[in-house]
């Protein structure tokens, strides 16, 4: 993976003392809470219901065993023992106090990482496809580029208060794993028919309150212009993206009332200027950049290894894990493991700082050293060989890394929901344990086989519920109770789609029940092997939408708080502003 | 006082702002240095250039290019940042620098606080008129946050990679030593 040089590390070294400097400045009077919000948010650092959350940078994903134990170390020292890994490849911190921040940061730094641009109106962490380097279906590495966008991005200078934050993904397979279309910016690196390195640009595309699938703005971009593109891009965007209204101010909405010739116009006109100048990206530093990405020394092997088929036909749980967590890799005798973070009853994408360095340790035994987080919220070690897989799911069982549940019913993504963010109209972490406890049983689970559940608190779609097959969002309500929508046909990749609504709202208690019923129609309708999504497709709404509301919801009488998480126990954090 | 060139200045210019009953055509313009809105200049332009020195000010929903056969007459132009979270007079700078060839005085004034200056020299400001109630002083520190920087802007032509030798990974035989 990418390593810091000097001029990394000094950048990251002085950002750590400007912070410092801002944290003083504001514990002292000197800034005004509002003054220190910019400054704080462009370090990621948002205050929630219980305290301070720090939201980590995971530059696309990709994480050293080295940095992964550095996570358990904040986890212990600062926090409550635990993390949370994101939709956008980042952990999270959620019950930090302000004066411990710059020592964090100072911590992070140490092994080459930060906080910068994690939120605020900039030009966020880029995300990559969490098997890059590895995929069979890979037509570029997307890692190099990733990295060279990552740093033009670093403070730049013209980009930092941007009418709304900005979101950048790539990727290099035939196939879209980085949720490409539902980005600011989405890069699809390809080859032409010359065999050159390029980009399919799509810009416009997000989720939130107006989710729209973005739109192609250049079916080429060579990658020598790829950095004075995005920059052109942004330019306009800067200029004439709204700013009267939050809601209508990200660039999609931009794109849309421009029409996306009139916006590729301007882009191109802009670009005119600049195109061929010094900020061209040179042969010689995508030679550098990709030098940190070589191949590792990978054994010659064969696919084939008997001790593991037999393995196979003695462990059920093994060979469900096989089925669903272990993907192919594009080298022979290798594999791609997933170790799931989503346990049924446990919150998704949450970790422990045992769970931590047990999976550091993991990635130094089996995988290199290093280890990727998926926007799934789940973690992957990229290069296992298929001879340790045994060895390896049985030491990851211990930490409960091994649910063979990737891709199904209880892989569910969740935003951290009310109980930690004040933008959320409702829980999402509890209703995620409520589903996945409900379905837990596996064989049902694979009998359904691939489907997304997505959730979310509130509009803004942090946990992606537009691309969910299955989208759940908390919506507000006069009464202040919890109120679910349920979504129906979302879906990721290439094949993107935004969900659409099935129809009135739902109480905490029924959603489950609801699921329950759009299954029980796919189960009813679906076809030999078609996947629920297919299903979805093929007959449309009206049969789900049907069964769901024909029939009255029994009252459960469950004592509804019996997930909540209890309030922070120690004193509130500075200007909290719920107390 | 006004931050220039790094030091501490005094600001021998006058901003003018129109109130509600003023109107471009009619407003006065005071005898000596004075930087006018843009609306008053484009309305009284041929008054204005007999003067020997004039600055403008620009909104952050005006646009630069407004003054692309202008550009050479002004001492000064400013821009003025209503909310420092309102980042259009960046662009503003660095159009105004890079594609209209402006050299004399750009300030940025209004809601300018010290750490939003390090970006804005970047981009080209060369002067700051940092918001009243706060120490020019400790503004001043602002400009010195950062001592490298990845990407070109007005103020560095060259990004890192083509400025110095940057070392690839040795393991891959690419150390650049």
């Amino acid at each position: 993976m990418y390593r810091y040089d000097e001029y990394d590390q000094h950048i990251v070294n002085e950002r750590v003392e400007q912070f410092r400097d801002q944290v003083r400045r504001r514990l002292s009077g000197e800034l005004t809470e509002e003054e220190f919000m910019p400054l704080r948010l462009q370090n990621g650092l948002y205050m929630q219901i219980h305290g301070y959350m720090l939201r980590i940078a995971v530059p696309y994903g990709l994480v050293s065993s080295k940095q992964m134990r550095m996570f358990a170390h904040i986890a212990r020292t600062y926090d409550r023992g635990y993390g949370h890994f994101t939709t956008r490849q980042n952990i999270q911190f959620n019950w930090l106090k302000l004066q411990d921040t710059p020592n964090i940061l100072a911590d992070l730094a140490s092994v080459e990482m930060h906080a910068i641009q994690t939120s605020g109106n900039c030009v966020r962490n880029i995300t990559s496809d969490e098997y890059a380097g590895v995929a069979q279906d890979e037509v570029v590495d997307p890692r190099p580029y990733a990295e060279v966008l990552r740093q033009w991005s670093t403070f730049h200078p013209e980009f930092a208060y941007l009418p709304r934050k900005f979101k950048i993904a790539i990727s290099g397979g035939q196939q879209d794993r980085a949720a490409i279309y539902a980005h600011d910016i989405g890069l699809s690196a390809t080859r032409n028919a010359q065999g050159e390195i390029g980009f399919r640009v799509l810009v416009g595309g997000g989720l939130g309150r107006t989710p729209i699938i973005g739109s192609v703005i250049c079916e080429f971009v060579p990658w020598q212009h790829i950095l004075t593109y995005v920059e052109s891009i942004l330019r306009i965007y800067n200029q004439y993206g709204r700013r009267d209204n939050k809601y209508k101010a990200r660039i999609k909405i931009l794109v849309k009332a421009l029409g996306i010739e009139e916006f590729k116009r301007q882009v191109e006109a802009d670009w005119a200027d600049i195109k061929d100048g010094p900020g061209t990206l040179t042969a010689e530093e995508v030679r550098r950049v990709t030098s940190f990405f070589i191949d590792p020394d990978y054994e010659i092997l064969t696919d084939h290894d008997s001790k593991l088929s037999e393995f196979k036909a003695d462990s059920r749980s093994f060979s469900n894990w096989m089925l669903r967590n272990v993907k192919p890799h594009r080298v022979p005798g290798y594999a791609i493991v997933v170790l799931s973070l989503k346990k049924p009853g446990q919150p998704p994408g949450d970790a422990t700082a045992e769970q931590m360095e047990a999976i550091a340790d993991l990635a130094d035994r089996y995988s290199y050293g290093e280890a990727r987080i998926t926007h799934q919220q789940n973690l992957v070690l990229a290069d296992v060989r298929q001879k340790d897989l045994i060895r390896l799911w049985q030491e990851a069982s211990i930490h409960e890394l091994t649910s063979p549940n990737i891709g199904l019913l209880t892989d569910i993504i969740s935003c951290p929901g009310a109980e930690f963010c004040t933008l959320a109209n409702a829980r999402s972490i509890p209703l995620a344990k409520m589903i996945a406890e409900r379905f837990e049983n596996l064989d049902f689970q694979h009998d359904i086989g691939e489907i997304t559940l997505n959730i979310s608190g509130c509009v803004n779609a942090c946990g992606q519920h537009h691309i969910g097959n299955i989208g759940i969002t908390g919506v507000e309500k006069k009464d202040h109770d919890e109120w679910y929508q349920v979504s129906l046909g979302g879906a990721e990749g290439n094949e993107s789609s935004i969900g659409k609504i099935i129809g009135p709202s739902f109480t905490f208690n029924q959603v489950p029940e609801v699921i329950n019923r759009l299954l029980q129609v796919y189960l009813r309708e679906r076809m030999e092997a078609e996947r629920f999504i297919d299903t979805v497709r093929r007959i449309g709404h009206a049969p789900f939408k049907e069964y769901v509301y024909a029939t009255e919801f029994v009252a459960e009488d469950q004592d509804v708080d019996k997930h909540v998480i209890v309030p922070a126990q120690y004193s509130v954090p500075y200007y909290s502003p719920r107390f | 006082m006004i931050i220039k060139n790094k030091t501490i200045v005094a600001d021998e210019w006058t901003v003018l702002r129109l109130s509600d009953q003023d109107s471009p055509d009619t407003v006065t313009v005071p005898v000596g240095k004075i930087i006018v809105p843009l609306q008053v200049w484009l309305q009284r332009r041929d008054e204005l250039q007999q003067r020997p020195e004039i600055g403008v000010w620009l909104a952050t929903d005006e646009r630069p290019e407004t003054l692309r056969e202008d550009v050479c007459k002004f001492s000064v132009i400013a821009v003025d940042f209503p909310r420092f979270s309102d980042g259009r007079g960046y662009s503003i700078a660095y159009n105004l620098r890079a594609r209209l060839g402006f050299t004399g005085e750009l300030r940025a004034m209004g809601d300018v606080l010290r750490d939003q200056l390090f970006y804005m020299q970047r981009v080209g400001f060369d002067a700051f008129a940092p918001r009243p109630d706060r120490s020019i002083e400790e503004a001043l520190k602002g400009l010195n946050d950062f001592s490298d920087v990845y990407q070109t802007s007005f103020d560095q032509k060259q990004p890192l990679f083509r400025r110095v030798q940057r070392k690839g990974n040795p393991a891959a035989g690419l150390n650049n030593e």
